[in-house]
């Protein structure tokens, strides 16, 4: 049996603000919000995780890190040793500072592209997706906020709902795909 | 308004007479004589004099034609080597007294130039801290006079921490005579160096003076008319700051070596200054909050602070690898010998501060969590600047006392003595004015900061 959802649509941000923070206090059950940008303190309000991308980052660091030293490593100290202005490569210590830079470069570079991929995967975003927006407003001008329907009264949600202020407020049956 | 409770006052009062009392004992045990110095290196036992010898004989290997001549010198060569280290242990007191006043100096100066440009950003968050700043900055023209006596000094010949200032360096007729040094003596000559120290100090004085009192005037206005001319003021004055700030790290610091050079010298002083002086400014905002004052700073005022001290922190460690490992690379000798001098003479502290400047506050600071640790924060806070101390101690000492280094009663003496001053002057002029402005364009977005 397919659940049902309401979707109950904004035109202001700090009217939607205020809306979610009055569904939460009612108990209602919000599935997502969408909004053409991101509205400052929307996740706060919303009672969402903190993002944990940041330790992602980190050990996404830490790869790069190990991926520069076992390179230059085999590169520069095991594979074709050089005598570069006095300095021959023939331990990896004490060339170390001339490999600092590729060090710190892989390290920020790992980090940025891991992140970015993580993110879209995190996200459920790839190439040829197809868009998950309920309603194309929601890329212009308009908000939405869909509330689960569970077991509450229809009637009364809805009268709930244009009291926080929605301009539009329908109720949709959520295919099992989403 | 903040009162200076009795207790600061008393701790203050001790830590300068404490502080004295080592730097009087460090200039009154300083040798006067070879015969002195000479004692004293053999009450040290004969570790210091083996290691010596050593090292003289693999050097005359290497140099076998050499040798003849090296035996001749060897009685010449002793009292040498002794007039050598008695200089160095004469200059010990001096050099600790210098560098104690330079860091306080530095880190006045730092919070200068931080005010300056959340003046001329037109920061939001930051205003609400702008009297702890001027507090801070109130160090500034006791910080000036005291260094511009010690400079005076040295161009007296009071002291030999100057190497350069030497007479005989210049003059063709002398033995001593030294072609770099007096190619360089066009910038690098007492007269225009006390001219030069002149200007800055004027410059930089006068700008703390006009902007607080401007900003004060500002507190009583009905306009924003004071606000603007501030505006104009701090503007130029960051101009003039950043060339004459690179100047001074030349004349003041770098000419102690004056054979070597290094073209970003003035910006990695410059970004220590700004560590040391953002972290005062947190610690002296969490000393006041503690004290149930400053009831707007909230924690993401110490947040913002803390990201400051984590980014210069790694901006400060940049500078230092970008100026050693390109010295390091091209091996050219007059360069080097920099950074020989200090990994062989000053292993410790050379690498000691590179893990206290860099790895701790990287490791202590970079959670976004921890930044909005009060507790936290003060205890990397005290990391960094002990840490930026040791950095200006191994930007003076190895010039000026080589070897014979020691952190001991001078060095700690001073560091007490100007540490009691700092905070007996920061926080007499905290008390001065309301510790939050009154009227501020950007007051509003101030306290309700939050991130």
């Amino acid at each position: 049996m397919a659940s049902k959802v309401i979707h109950a649509i904004y035109n202001d941000d700090d009217i939607l603000m205020n809306a979610v923070k009055a569904v939460r206090g009612e108990h209602y059950h919000i599935e997502e919000v969408y909004t053409p940008f991101p509205v400052h303190g929307l996740e706060k309000a919303m009672g969402l995780a903190d993002t944990r991308i940041a330790i992602t980052a980190f050990m996404y660091g830490c790869v790069g890190l190990c991926v520069a030293i076992t390179m230059m490593n085999f590169i520069m100290i095991e594979d074709w040793p050089q005598d570069i202005g006095g300095k021959p490569s023939f331990s990896y210590i004490e060339n170390m500072p001339a490999f600092v830079p590729i060090m710190f470069e892989l390290t920020v570079f790992f980090a940025a592209h891991l992140m970015v991929i993580t993110f879209y995967m995190r996200s459920k975003l790839w190439p040829f997706k197809k868009a998950e927006n309920p309603d194309v407003r929601t890329t212009d001008d308009h908000f939405l906020m869909a509330i689960d329907a569970g077991k509450h009264d229809i009637a009364k949600v809805s009268q709930f709902l244009s009291d926080t202020g929605a301009i539009e407020i329908s109720l949709i049956d959520k295919e099992d795909d989403h | 308004m903040y009162t200076l409770p009795n207790k600061l006052k008393l701790f203050a009062i001790i830590f300068m007479v404490v502080g004295a009392l080592g730097m009087i004992a460090g200039f009154l045990t300083a040798p006067s004589s070879t015969a002195e110095v000479k004692e004293m290196m053999a009450a040290h036992g004969d570790g210091h004099g083996d290691g010596h010898a050593e090292e003289a004989s693999g050097h005359g290997e290497n140099h076998g034609e050499a040798n003849a001549h090296g035996a001749e010198d060897a009685h010449g060569g002793e009292e040498a080597h002794l007039e050598h280290v008695l200089h160095q242990m004469q200059n010990r007191p001096w050099s600790a007294l210098y560098i104690a006043s330079f860091f306080f100096f530095m880190i006045s100066l730092g919070v200068l130039a931080f005010y300056g440009i959340q003046h001329v950003a037109q920061a939001g968050w930051s205003p609400i801290l702008f009297r702890v700043m001027e507090g801070i900055t109130a160090y500034l023209p006791w910080a000036s006079g005291i260094i511009l006596i010690l400079l005076l000094l040295s161009t007296m010949h009071v002291n030999h921490i100057f190497h350069w200032m030497d007479p005989d360096l210049v003059n063709p007729e002398s033995d001593h005579y030294d072609k770099l040094i007096a190619g360089k003596s066009g910038w690098l000559n007492s007269t225009g160096f006390m001219i030069r120290a002149v200007i800055y100090l004027l410059g930089w004085n006068l700008y703390r003076h006009f902007s607080r009192k401007w900003m004060l005037n500002h507190d009583d206005a009905t306009d924003n008319r004071w606000f603007k001319k501030n505006f104009k003021l701090t503007a130029g004055f960051l101009v003039f700051f950043i060339y004459t700030e690179s100047m001074m790290s030349w004349d003041w610091i770098m000419s102690f070596d004056p054979h070597w050079f290094s073209t970003l010298f003035g910006w990695y002083v410059f970004a220590g200054m700004m560590v040391c002086g953002i972290t005062v400014i947190a610690l002296v905002t969490i000393v006041l909050k503690s004290q149930g004052y400053l009831k707007d700073v909230n924690d993401s005022h110490i947040h913002d602070l803390a990201k400051f001290m984590f980014a210069f922190s790694i901006f400060w460690t940049y500078l230092w690898f970008s100026q050693f490992m390109l010295i390091w690379y091209a091996n050219i000798p007059e360069e080097v010998t920099y950074f020989v001098t200090r990994i062989e003479d000053y292993n410790l502290p050379f690498f000691g501060m590179v893990a206290m400047n860099f790895v701790f506050p990287l490791l202590l600071l970079m959670n976004s969590d921890y930044k909005r640790v009060n507790w936290f924060v003060v205890m990397a806070g005290i990391v960094i600047l002990l840490g930026h101390y040791i950095d200006v101690f191994n930007m003076v000492m190895p010039a000026t006392v080589g070897t014979s280094w020691f952190i001991g009663l001078p060095e700690i003496g001073s560091l007490l003595f100007f540490f009691g001053l700092f905070v007996f002057v920061v926080f007499t002029a905290l008390t001065k004015a309301p510790l939050v402005p009154k009227r501020h364009p950007f007051m509003k977005e101030s306290k309700h900061f939050h991130y």
